[in-house]
């Protein structure tokens, strides 16, 4: 903002408002993160999603202030961040890296702000105790980080980032070290600690599912830029854009063309699909080119005779998953699509590569998007 | 050969090794030490008395007795071990700095900037300290260039004294500084800075509480390999030092080529053997405790 313009108040509930945020890491070159606004209130836990590049992480760090914004302003509690040093900062930061400092123990390393704010020693000693019961790690105080397993080195990174009392937590990737079962148990974890502490975090993560069990809402980033903002299911059921519908979750596109227009559904001609797709959505001129993505979930291999977008294939592969079985179906024009079925009973009869078999899909389970 | 035999025949290579060329000369050394002086080659006594028919061992403690009643040797020690400390915390204070800054150079300017820390070796160490004599003689380098921007009317004296001593100890033995400490500073993970700014430590208090106590092992690592090799430097105080700067290497010099004493220049070397133990010992010790 280079016009001197008055303090614009931000909402009683907004802790973190982040104002046309520009940085460029070189004059001239791409913009890590380019013009980024976000409003994000106490207590929430925000997620920023996108695959790596996307200036998510670089966002971050300006918010920790490890880098100056070119263009834009941050408030933390509305307060302009502006030329505020990062120890300075009413925030604290989960590293990736964890970074936790292999000099100290694990107590230590959760006191060491509470030292360098010049607190008591017995006052440090109770927060540091309280701190590692909350991530059970209480045992563990006088360990060093090379005596710790990856699990545990993480929770003592938040215990360090939680122990000033910050308003704000940034963590950086926070469960992308971790394999994969601990990282689905921590995920509730840190929900847990979230809400018991009632601190605000903002996560980024490359990973759409742990944004989206985790978070209240999430921006999902791309090329510097927020392209979709809203709660997991909305970023999950109604993507803006293929970008996000393809990046969340999996999903099967056909690429068609408005052909018109009926009793709140479109028809699209699809050649992907070898038929015209009828899809619940709002008139769009005729012509129009468009893309229909369907979820592999919302996709029914024994659909009744009567049913609309019933398409005939033949299935290519299965995946047996456990909870639910993931077949591709390659359609008579060659598409290929992903389809998952419940295994709903022990004894469920899956379907065999090489079987043919009649798709179909509901016209609401359908979003159509921009070509 | 089997994988533990041949691990095993890799470790032995460098314990023969040490074997050989330290342990042995070692022994040797104080075999010599516990001798007494004669006139003869070898000029110092049998180990083993043989005359008269019985074996008979011969020790003698004449040299260590000497060692520790004649002023000479006690000064000696106590100059070099002066001289050697002072100059290892001068080599710190200087090559701290650098090495800091040549870990925070660019990359590609920082194997440059190594090289240039390496650079003197290619030119002879002896070579090198009798430059410093060209410079720091009365109408050296130095003194000229003061004369002339008339800074100073009268040549200062700055050779064949202890300051002398200093830069040339200082000055030979920096690289030995700068390189552990260089190597102990790359390692740092950046990271831990940024996390220390989060939680509230100014770049200084970082610097003191995180970066500086992760750089004792290279502290450590340089202070030994500056401080050892300087107690018994001969070469530097010859050259550069005066009649105030006798250094225990010159004294072993001395016994052995001057006095032919071979026994007292071996019970020298003897003693400034287990006097570098000292501090390696603690030094072990005080890293042992940093890292249990």
């Amino acid at each position: 903002m280079s016009s001197p313009e008055p303090e614009r108040p931000a909402t009683a509930a907004s802790y973190l408002r982040i104002e046309g945020v520009v940085k460029r890491f070189a004059p001239g070159a791409a913009a890590a993160v380019d013009g980024v606004s976000l409003d994000i209130a106490a207590g929430e836990f925000f997620a920023l999603l996108g695959p790596s590049g996307c200036g998510k992480t670089t966002l971050l760090r300006l918010l920790a202030g490890f880098e100056t914004p070119d263009a834009g302003r941050i408030l933390i509690d509305r307060v302009d961040m502006a030329g505020v040093p990062p120890y300075r900062r009413p925030v604290n930061m989960m590293f990736q890296s964890y970074a936790l400092f292999p000099h100290m123990t694990a107590a230590e390393n959760v006191g060491f702000g509470l030292r360098q704010d010049g607190l008591p020693k017995a006052e440090i000693a109770v927060r540091v105790a309280a701190m590692l019961d909350l991530v059970k790690l209480g045992p563990l105080a006088r360990r060093k980080p090379h005596q710790l397993s990856g699990g545990e080195r993480q929770r003592v990174a938040l215990a360090r980032a939680l122990a000033q009392e910050p308003k704000l937590v940034l963590l950086d990737e926070p469960l992308a070290a971790l394999d994969r079962k601990l990282r689905e148990e921590t995920r509730f974890e840190l929900v847990r600690i979230q809400q018991r502490v009632g601190v605000t975090f903002l996560m980024v993560t490359h990973d759409q599912e742990e944004a989206m069990s985790m978070a209240s809402r999430i921006a999902v980033m791309s090329g510097g830029r927020i392209v979709q903002l809203g709660t997991p299911q909305q970023i999950y059921e109604e993507p803006a854009s293929r970008f996000v519908a393809d990046f969340i979750g999996a999903v099967n596109l056909f690429a068609g063309r408005v052909a018109g227009a009926a009793a709140g559904c479109l028809q699209v001609d699809s050649a992907e699909a070898g038929a015209t797709l009828v899809v619940e959505h709002a008139p769009l001129p005729a012509g129009s080119e468009v893309a229909i993505a369907v979820r592999p979930e919302k996709i029914t291999l024994a659909p009744a005779a009567t049913a609309p977008n019933r398409l005939a294939g033949r299935v290519r592969g299965a995946a047996y998953r456990g909870e639910a079985s993931t077949y591709e179906v390659e359609l008579a024009g060659g598409k290929l699509l992903r389809v998952t079925l419940p295994n709903t009973g022990r004894r469920t009869e899956g379907y065999a590569a090489g079987q043919a078999v009649t798709l179909a899909f509901a016209p609401a389970a359908a979003v159509v998007l921009p070509p | 050969m089997s994988a533990a035999l041949r691990r095993r025949a890799v470790l032995a290579l460098p314990y023969a090794w040490l074997v050989l060329f330290f342990l042995v000369p070692f022994l040797i050394s104080l075999k010599i030490s516990v001798a007494e002086s004669v006139i003869g080659i070898p000029p110092y006594s049998a180990l083993i008395d043989t005359s008269g028919g019985s074996w008979r061992l011969d020790l003698s403690g004449e040299s260590y007795r000497r060692l520790f009643t004649d002023d000479l040797y006690v000064v000696a020690y106590l100059n070099a071990v002066k001289f050697a400390g002072i100059s290892t915390v001068f080599c710190l204070l200087l090559g701290y700095p650098l090495a800091y800054g040549i870990v925070r150079a660019p990359r590609r300017l920082r194997s440059l900037l190594l090289l240039l820390v390496i650079l003197p070796f290619w030119t002879s160490f002896l070579i090198r300290v009798y430059a410093w004599i060209g410079l720091l003689k009365e109408n050296g380098l130095i003194n000229n260039v003061l004369l002339t921007l008339g800074l100073i009317h009268q040549p200062l004296i700055l050779l064949n004294n202890a300051f002398a001593v200093y830069v040339g100890i200082v000055y030979s033995y920096l690289p030995f500084m700068v390189l552990p400490l260089y190597a102990q500073l790359e390692k740092l993970d950046p990271a831990l800075l940024e996390a220390a700014a989060d939680l509230g430590c100014r770049p200084w208090q970082a610097f003191l509480r995180v970066t500086l106590p992760l750089s004792m092992p290279g502290i450590a690592a340089g202070a030994l390999l500056v401080f050892i090799p300087a107690v018994g430097e001969f070469v530097i105080p010859s050259l550069l030092g005066g009649p105030d700067t006798l250094m225990i290497g010159k004294v072993l010099w001395d016994e052995f080529f001057a006095n032919h004493d071979w026994p007292m220049a071996s019970a020298v070397a003897v003693a400034m053997l287990l006097l570098l133990l000292l501090p390696m010992g603690f030094i072990r010790r005080l890293l042992q405790g940093e890292t249990a």
